[in-house]
């Protein structure tokens, strides 16, 4: 059993990870990670959503009828993403003014109602919590390596401590203003998952179709 | 559950009924629904006093940086206390005790119909304008007025940008300038915060001898003798730069604190 619960934290951060291998949240992973602090609280308010949301909904898995499940799923996430928004802008109000209006959209982050759909309502509560925060911190770790490349050469900092000395302040580096916008976040993301795939080939999709070799005429 | 359908009562009926029937499925409903409502409105009523407490004290930081007095060891609160928060009546550009000073709050009055007015020429991009603004005299040892904080706010390339601008007692000198709410591009627009850019408005005068306003944000360097009117734009920030630019200009206008600017050169506020 232990095994299983270790499996089920361990999994999502490389062999079944939600952003590069289930290609999940993809869209909150550009907004947030253009500084590495912003994507490091995002990370963690969306893994205490998806474990709590995981674990609430797996205790009424029973009782949920299967009509109006998504609904009851989204009530469930969307009051913990309120009271992690809450709870932000009460106890670390510089970082919430940063995240703004992104805390309320881990409401329709796909990882977080797949998780709820596709285990909590088939697995029992200490199982889902888990697996929520698996997923979660899989999330995170994506969210991490795309903010640290992006930081460092689009503000020339980590944490918002200077690493590279910027033009702007005096230095040598000319920061890359392309990283600081998010389109830059879908190449990098990109690259993460042709990097992963290249080291475990077993997550490369089959092809749906063969490419028809042309007959010469 | 042995109990399960052997009961005659309507709970004994209820609880037999299948999960997916009507009557459970409305139950379900309703329960969490109330559930999680109570849930976040304890949570919203409980947590809005360190919330409210949290804005405030983030103004009165960002008044404090402004004009020069902020280091992260003092205490805000006794900071704050050189301050002599005023109201303005804009029109008139006089203090007013219209409204109470410890309530009034500009924003909340810029969407009020009563407290506000439509603008038609509108180059900040703010759609209405308060009719009153609170102000904050900073007052020397000696009693003396030393600087005065203006509220500005005007549109830049993604959001409106709110800010603070300190002026020195003779209500023409910048002493420095600072946004506190924006969602601005990083690392392009957003470099409004950067620190080296915003030393640029120290020293910088508003208006010229004749009375004219001249103070500019803008990419072109100016001859020698108008530098003291000329902050340089961001690089890559155009339309953040060109919203600043207005702003600035609208707010130190006659639309915004023009009024209340000179009356206070002239000594009759």
């Amino acid at each position: 059993m232990a095994q299983t619960y270790r499996k089920l934290l361990v999994d999502p951060m490389v062999d079944n990870n939600p952003i590069t291998l289930q290609v999940l949240g993809i869209c909150s992973a550009l907004a947030v990670t253009s500084s590495l602090a912003v994507a490091m609280v995002m990370a963690l308010a969306v893994t205490s959503v998806t474990a709590f949301s995981s674990f609430f909904i797996s205790l009424l898995r029973n009782q949920i009828p299967s009509s109006i499940r998504i609904i009851v799923q989204m009530v469930i996430i969307a009051s913990l993403v309120i009271l992690v928004d809450q709870l932000l802008k009460a106890y670390a109000f510089e970082i919430s003014k940063t995240l703004s209006v992104f805390v309320g959209l881990i409401i329709t982050n796909c990882i977080v109602m797949g998780r709820a759909e596709a285990f909590a309502m088939k697995n029992p509560p200490l199982a889902s919590f888990l697996d929520g925060i698996g997923n979660g911190l899989g999330y995170g770790v994506i969210l991490m390596l795309v903010g640290v490349i992006r930081e460092l050469f689009g503000s020339g900092s980590l944490f918002g401590i200077p690493i590279l000395q910027t033009v702007n302040n005096g230095g040598w580096y000319v920061p890359n203003g392309m990283l600081l916008l998010p389109p830059s976040a879908f190449f990098i993301i990109g690259l993460i998952i042709w990097a992963f795939r290249t080291w475990k080939p077993e997550q490369v999709e089959e092809r749906e179709y063969t490419i028809q070799v042309a007959e010469a005429h | 559950m042995p109990e399960q359908g052997s009961g005659t009562g309507w709970w004994a009926r209820f609880r037999a009924l299948p999960v997916d029937s009507t009557p459970k499925t409305l139950a379900v409903a309703v329960a969490l629904c109330l559930f999680c409502s109570m849930v976040v409105s304890l949570a919203a009523v409980s947590l809005r006093p360190t919330q409210e407490a949290n804005k405030l004290r983030d103004k009165r930081v960002n008044i404090l940086q402004v004009s020069g007095l902020y280091n992260p060891d003092i205490d805000v609160n006794k900071a704050f206390e050189a301050f002599e928060p005023r109201v303005v009546d804009l029109a008139t550009g006089t203090f007013t005790d219209a409204v109470d000073v410890a309530t009034y709050d500009q924003r909340a009055a810029a969407s009020d119909p009563e407290m506000s007015d439509a603008l038609d020429d509108d180059p900040a991009g703010i759609g209405r304008r308060a009719k009153y603004a609170t102000v904050y005299l900073l007052n020397d040892e000696a009693g003396n007025l030393d600087k005065i904080i203006l509220p500005i706010h005007g549109y830049g390339l993604w959001s409106t940008l709110y800010g603070f601008v300190a002026l020195e007692e003779n209500g023409n000198d910048v002493y420095g300038l600072q946004f506190y709410e924006h969602a601005e591009t990083p690392g392009l627009g957003a470099e409004v915060d950067n620190p080296v850019w915003k030393a640029q408005w120290h020293g910088k005068e508003l208006r010229n001898d004749a009375g004219d306003l001249k103070i500019t944000v803008s990419k072109a360097s100016p001859p020698a003798d108008q530098q003291v009117y000329h902050v340089d734009a961001l690089a890559g920030a155009t339309l953040t730069s060109r919203g600043v630019d207005n702003l600035v200009r609208y707010w130190m206008g006659d639309q915004g604190f023009g009024p209340f600017l000179e009356n206070l050169k002239q000594g009759n506020v």
